[in-house]
């Protein structure tokens, strides 16, 4: 079942200085428990198109749709992830992952024990009460996942979200986020500008051509591993990794 | 855990601590005894060399007056009406810091709503904040009359400004992050003030409190020295027209030890909050 649709999307944006044509006959979908990587030259358009899911943005013309329903604002069955975790320093984790529900007003015993149960399970029973600044950059990282989680979303964008950490970390959050997303069983949406990581966690790959933005190519890598980590040493790897990055950069040279 | 708690639980273990910590621990307390002492010296050495040198007439006392005359003075004066004088400076300073630090915050909260307000309102707040606000002190005697009310009013003035563009500030400083997630997750704006800005900017209030107990007093006795029958301001003035200059070192005195008072108050405030956090 497609869980989201892009339908010919046009979006032009208006500044003074003149318009910018964005997106152009941008139409692509993601079915349900599918991990989707967005790539492109960097300024395609890649957290745009995010934007437009997480209904913080309309298109000038065309129609975005989640689980069969117009995007007409932000909505509860979208979960967005940004780059950097943005816990509030103010708040113990527990209330961190809380911050979702209680905005949407859906604090309900259920849900309070599903997101203590998701703490639980990705170790961090013992930091519920713990503040932002007592956690690795890791830790908060997973933080902000479950936060996404816990409203219940159909639907995960996933921002760059590992872009903020350095890069040993980034592998080992890479595997856990990777891990709950699937355990979870949600469908999720990267934009990445890091082509390895595309290719170490998507079931496919959009690869978006310069601005304006349409779908240039997509891919289906087929890695016979079971986590990101695992993918990378993969020997399919590097093939998968080279025809995605020519795919990129040969539009971005011109 | 309450604060006794805690203190308790620090004594027990200052003796149980390993040595290297307790020696650490304990040059930490000489250096806080070292910086106190230091500055209770430097306030005995002004206070004798001010008396030494009035009493060996180096300096002339009547008009420099010596710490002596004014503890003359403060035991005069408290059997007088000291106490009336300190408390309707206290009091117009208190109303004033209280009115222009809530009424600064509440024009602060409508500017972050409205970008329309805030733009059209930007040139005015900046001059008004440029201006000299005594400018205003004839305007605010014939408006006002001659009493408490003008001199709460000048010291709303000179405070409510510096609030509302220092508490806006803190408002607009919000991490772009921080708002786009609220924003994402479908949150009004009384969500987002209340969920993120207010709590993200509480540091900031706090200094814009301890900017206003400073203004507050600048105001409170620029106020009096326009127009008053009485306080500190009033001695103050009184006594240079009349070359007491005992009755105008003793109220400053009074004023320095009310003002640091005050700060300090507004420093356990933030204490308290930070403790919270």
């Amino acid at each position: 079942m497609e869980i989201l649709k892009f339908d010919d999307v046009n979006l032009t944006y208006q500044t003074p200085q003149g318009q910018t044509d964005a997106l152009k006959d941008l139409s692509f979908s993601v079915s349900e428990g599918e991990f989707v990587a967005l790539v492109g030259p960097s300024g395609c358009g890649k957290t745009t198109v995010l934007s437009l899911v997480s209904g913080l943005l309309f298109p000038t013309s065309g129609s975005v749709e989640v689980d069969g329903h117009r995007v007409t604002g932000p909505m509860s069955s979208v979960g967005y992830m940004l780059q950097k975790d943005n816990l509030f320093e103010w708040r113990s984790i527990f209330k961190n992952v809380m911050l979702g529900l209680e905005v949407q007003k859906k604090i309900t015993p259920e849900m309070e024990s599903y997101a203590n149960g998701l703490l639980d399970k990705y170790g961090l029973k013992d930091f519920k009460k713990s503040f932002p600044p007592e956690l690795s950059g890791g830790m908060r990282q997973r933080v902000a996942l479950i936060r996404t989680l816990a409203f219940k979303p159909k639907l995960l964008l996933l921002d760059e979200p590992f872009s903020a950490l350095d890069f040993q970390t980034r592998l080992s959050v890479c595997d856990d986020v990777y891990s709950i997303i699937k355990s979870e069983g949600k469908t999720a949406l990267l934009v990445t500008h890091d082509i390895s990581e595309a290719v170490s966690v998507a079931d496919r790959i959009i690869v978006l051509s310069r601005r304006p933005a349409s779908v240039k190519s997509i891919f289906e890598p087929k890695i016979d591993a079971s986590t990101p980590f695992e993918r990378r040493a993969s020997p399919e790897f590097s093939h998968w990794f080279d025809t995605v990055w020519k795919e990129v950069s040969y539009d971005e040279k011109g | 855990m309450t604060k006794k708690d805690k203190q308790k639980k620090q004594r027990v273990k200052y003796s149980e601590l390993p040595a290297a910590r307790a020696a650490y621990l304990r040059s930490v307390r000489r250096d806080k005894v070292k910086v106190l002492s230091l500055q209770i010296a430097v306030l005995i050495l002004f206070l004798g060399l001010w008396q030494l040198l009035a009493s060996t007439g180096v300096i002339d006392d009547f008009i420099t007056s010596s710490p002596i005359r004014i503890i003359k003075t403060l035991g005069t004066l408290i059997k007088q009406d000291l106490l009336k004088h300190v408390g309707i400076t206290l009091l117009e300073c208190i109303v004033g810091f209280v009115v222009s630090s809530a009424l600064g915050f509440f024009i602060a909260v409508g500017l972050w709503s409205s970008k329309t307000a805030r733009r059209v309102l930007e040139p005015y707040i900046v001059t008004l904040n440029s201006l000299p606000k005594i400018a205003l002190g004839p305007i605010i005697i014939v408006w006002m009359g001659a009493g408490m009310k003008a001199i709460v009013t000048m010291t709303v003035l000179i405070c409510v400004i510096v609030t509302v563009i220092s508490v806006l500030g803190g408002f607009l400083a919000c991490d772009e992050g921080k708002l786009l997630l609220m924003r994402s997750m479908g949150a009004t704006r009384t969500q987002t003030f209340f969920k993120l800005i207010l709590p993200q900017s509480l540091p900031n209030l706090i200094s814009v409190l301890k900017i206003n107990v400073g203004l507050a007093w600048v105001g409170t006795i620029m106020g009096e020295y326009l127009v008053s029958s009485a306080g500190l301001g009033y001695l103050i003035i009184y006594g240079g027209q009349v070359f007491k200059l005992d009755l105008v070192m003793t109220s400053t005195v009074i004023l320095c030890v009310l003002a640091a008072l005050m700060y300090l108050g507004v420093a356990l405030l933030e204490r308290h909050v930070a403790s919270k956090r």
